[in-house]
């Protein structure tokens, strides 16, 4: 039995059923991120671990304790809410010490924790300050200790860095899970961003429609997606039609080139999907398939460039390096691509 | 032309307001022959009837913003957290005391709770004083729901009140040291509008025959001449320091810029 488990969670709004058959179990200590877009039920299921959602049908455990029916203020959780959710009376050192007033813990017991978990988010300085005049990413440090001064079971972060801008969001990811592998704190994280929860994982839910399509490592999710969902929200994918041309072996045939994919295939056609970074431009050993095409759009990214290609049964977007001896292709070039049989992944509904 | 017509507009404004006050204001000191004095004032602050009524008053008041608030205050709250859609039917509630007049307020009281009744609050002064307190209470309802409602307006209610919870609050707690606190400025401005309503009000208390200072007031007008003057000047002054008390506490309070 997992540290926190979740047996065929189940939630409807009405006659919508947002979470249909969702089982997870964490172990102690890990980081798992639910993952998914807009309305795929992510944060019904964080909120049903809260306590703030009843669940229709299924079952939570933490460390073996039934928590459906256990009110929020009993089940020992910390939550971090993607609005702060800090109380604008009191101060920061306040804020923070909030759950050991709730729970009685003695005044110089409560100080030495307070101080303790401004410590660890590096705001020690700030204590006496009140919520507004801090910047988001400091009041969202602050939401962080808070949940986890009382020492929570779990700690839920819901969306924690959707309201800040894009540097804060980097640094701050890095720092919470600097502080959960400091602390070895079991803890779910929603997001929708998938390079937050492939960066900073254990491991992935990749919730849609209500349902968990994948779980799986942040590898696992990102090479070798299990549908043809999970393939398109994680990372960017190309997608190709292909047409089978010997089913038993493998063989197909992408724009006018051969590849071998080495394992049995439904006969007809089939949707191959591929990464960027695994199509290399011109002709590169080990990546036997190549494709004529013609480049329709240059991105410079920086260190990297995304380019675009047409090999006429689609597009492509691939990537390669910056380097200052080698100008990327200008739109309209003539341009070979080439990649290997076994990145293609075949897509399954 | 425009901006000299919004001159005229103002001072036109402050003069309807402003002269009936000045005359109210200069016929109090002209109770000595001659000259200006505050003779008028000095006799009703010396009368016995007057601190008696004034702090009877000022007693009721203050247990009617307490019952006010407890019972505003978590209602606002519930309806904002739990049923939103409720909200347009609590606030044509809370808006029927503007509509039906004190006296048919208090005559519904009276037939309630005489002392015939299943209650019979009447048939003491602790429970025609506890009647009263709810006669006000409910005059003042409309301001003190609007003024606690847009209080919570201004904080996001349902995720603080989430964020308490998982730090172990319970409701009790949540009201008292989280949504409270939060709202207080306009819980505030709420119980200076209700103490402003229960220092003048006349209806209620003289028909459930309570010393209250608005039957004290009606009672000086109908027999003296300069002295009802003057307690109309005390009277507004009260009100006046209560607005002002409003803006000072708005101003000093620490946490205004609460962010939703």
């Amino acid at each position: 039995m997992a540290f926190l488990d979740i047996e065929h969670l189940e939630k409807s709004f009405g006659p919508m059923k947002v979470v249909k058959d969702f089982n997870l179990g964490i172990e102690k200590g890990e980081f798992i991120s639910l993952l998914g877009p807009s309305g795929c039920g992510k944060t019904t299921v964080l909120r049903m671990v809260a306590g703030f959602e009843t669940p229709s049908t299924g079952a939570i455990r933490i460390d073996g304790a039934d928590m459906v029916g256990l009110r929020p203020n009993r089940r020992k959780i910390g939550m971090v809410f993607q609005a702060y959710a800090l109380f604008p009376n009191l101060t920061v050192a306040q804020n923070v010490g909030f759950g050991l007033k709730i729970a009685g813990v003695n005044r110089t017991d409560a100080d030495a924790r307070v101080a303790e978990m401004l410590a660890l988010i590096g705001l020690s300085d700030l204590g006496p300050r009140y919520p507004f005049q801090l910047s988001g990413g400091q009041q969202q440090r602050v939401a962080l200790a808070r949940a986890l001064a009382p020492r929570p079971q779990v700690l839920l972060l819901d969306e924690p860095l959707s309201a800040l801008d894009a540097k804060i969001r980097v640094s701050l990811r890095t720092e919470i899970r600097e502080i959960q592998q400091r602390l070895g704190i079991t803890t779910i994280f929603v997001t929708h961003d998938q390079e937050e929860a492939l960066s900073i994982s254990d491991r992935i839910v990749v919730m849609h429609q209500g349902i968990a399509d994948q779980v799986g490592s942040p590898y696992e999710i990102y090479n070798r997606p299990s549908t043809r969902f999970v393939a398109n929200f994680v990372g960017t994918l190309n997608v190709i039609e292909a047409e089978v041309t010997d089913p038993a072996k493998g063989h197909v045939r992408i724009a006018g080139a051969a590849a071998d994919l080495g394992r049995a295939l439904p006969s007809g056609k089939v949707s191959l999907a591929v990464r960027p970074e695994m199509i290399s431009l011109g002709i590169h050993p080990g990546r036997e398939t190549v494709l004529d095409g013609t480049i329709t759009d240059v991105h410079f990214l920086g260190s990297v460039i995304r380019l675009k290609a047409d090999i006429g049964a689609a597009v492509l977007a691939f990537d390669t390096f910056n380097a200052t001896d080698a100008p990327p292709p200008k739109a309209g070039a003539r341009v070979q691509l080439s990649l290997s049989a076994k990145d293609l992944l075949l897509l399954q509904d | 032309m425009t901006r000299i017509g919004a001159w005229i507009a103002l001072a036109f404004g402050l003069g309807y307001f402003a002269l009936p006050l000045i005359g109210m204001t200069e016929f109090s000191l002209k109770m000595r022959r001659g000259v200006y004095s505050f003779d008028a004032y000095a006799k009703v602050l010396a009368d016995p009837r007057f601190q008696e009524t004034f702090g009877y008053s000022v007693f009721m008041a203050l247990m009617t913003i307490a019952f006010g608030v407890l019972l505003v205050v978590p209602t606002a709250y519930w309806v904002r957290l739990k049923l939103p859609r409720a909200r347009p039917f609590v606030e044509f509630v809370t808006l029927l005391p503007l509509v039906i007049p004190a006296i048919v307020i208090v005559f519904g009281y009276i037939r309630m709770f005489n002392t015939s009744s299943f209650l019979p609050l009447t048939g003491t002064a602790t429970g025609t004083n506890l009647l009263l307190m709810f006669g006000y209470a409910t005059l003042s309802l409309p301001y003190m729901y609007r003024a606690v409602d847009t209080g919570l307006r201004t904080i996001d209610v349902a995720t603080l009140t989430e964020a308490a919870q998982s730090l172990g609050a319970g409701w009790t707690v949540i009201i008292a040291r989280v949504i409270l606190p939060n709202v207080l400025v306009a819980v505030l401005s709420g119980a200076f509008v209700t103490f402003a309503i229960v220092m003048g009000e006349f209806t209620m208390a003289a028909l459930l025959n309570r010393p209250a200072f608005g039957p004290y007031m009606q009672l000086l007008g109908a027999n003296r001449a300069y002295e009802p003057a003057a307690l109309a000047v005390i009277a507004f002054a009260i009100t006046w320091a209560c607005m002002g008390l409003i803006q000072l506490v708005t101003r000093f309070s620490k946490h205004t810029k609460a962010a939703r």
